[in-house]
């Protein structure tokens, strides 16, 4: 092997050596899903008016929000 | 049930500011703090147009997803609370809410200063007693428990603010539109309100 081809070689092989440090390395963070720790809150048909039952509460909302459509309460 | 929404109609409100004062009232809000305030585009020129704006209850709220001490929750309904007891006041919500929704009774104040955060709780209290006195003072009135929507919506004269069931509202202001002979130009029409009455508002 002449050594102007050796050169040549060796300096392919450092100049490869000297990219293998540019390796990359995952920079995407991980989240983590965050949990309520604060205290616990009851729901809005546990209430005095309602005692519980979701689907009389469900009822109400349901007609209050409707009570909004002024076109539905005019004749 | 669905979704608790607020939506605020650009043609009707008139920015009388009743909304805002329904709120501070129901809620005895601090000082310094507007759960609800109105936003006026293009003051004084002609074609000005008003929106009433107070936390809209995302359902993927970015407050929810960087409070450091995981206070926030969403309720059954779709109502985003928060614990005030857990809350460190670090202001970080304030900065993720695109619509300046969580305010501090303190203000503008050094880190540690600025006191609990504060924000619309769809007039659905917090995470004490239904209808406590400790409820009242950390949160407001809990009007949702009551089978009431929340007293800024009640009280709009022009009923430009609308609340409740996200399916009700949007039919509500689907019929309106299309009373006024529109839709079908604006922006994003057909995605948001396109579809068919979703359940008939009767
Ligand atoms: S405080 Fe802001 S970010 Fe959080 S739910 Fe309300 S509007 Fe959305
Ligand atoms: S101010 Fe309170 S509610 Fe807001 S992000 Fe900080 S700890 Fe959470």
């Amino acid at each position: 092997m002449n050594a102007p081809r050796l050169m040549s070689m060796l300096a392919a092989a450092a100049l490869l050596a000297g990219l293998s440090a540019c390796s990359e390395s995952p920079q995407v963070t991980t989240y983590e899903q965050g949990k309520y720790q604060g205290k616990a809150d009851s729901q809005p048909w546990d209430s005095p008016v309602f005692k519980g039952d979701k689907a009389a509460w469900e009822h109400a909302m349901k007609q209050r929000a409707r009570g909004q459509h002024e076109y539905n309460r005019i004749p | 049930m669905g979704r608790m929404k607020f939506l605020c109609d650009a043609e009707r409100c008139i920015e009388c500011n009743g909304c805002v004062t329904a709120c501070k009232n129901e809620n005895e809000v601090p000082w310094g703090v507007n759960r609800r305030r109105v936003v006026t585009m293009n003051d004084g020129v002609p074609g000005e147009r008003s929106l009433s704006v107070a936390c809209m209850h995302c359902s993927d709220a970015p407050c929810m997803a960087v409070c450091p001490t995981n206070c926030f929750y969403k309720t059954e309904e779709g109502v985003v609370l928060h614990d005030k007891d857990m809350c460190i006041g670090c202001g970080y919500c304030f900065f993720a809410c695109p619509f300046g929704a969580p305010q501090f009774p303190n203000g503008p104040a050094a880190f540690g200063d600025r006191g609990k955060m504060d924000k619309c709780t769809f007039c659905a209290g917090g995470p004490e007693e239904t209808g406590s006195k400790e409820e009242f003072a950390k949160y407001g009135s809990n009007r949702l428990a009551e089978g009431k929507l929340p007293a800024c919506a009640e009280m709009c004269s022009t009923k430009a603010l609308l609340a409740g069931d996200s399916s009700t509202v949007s039919d509500i202001f689907r019929d309106r539109v299309l009373r006024r002979g529109k839709g079908l130009e604006a922006w994003g029409w057909m995605t948001a309100y396109g579809a068919e009455q979703k359940e008939g508002a009767q």
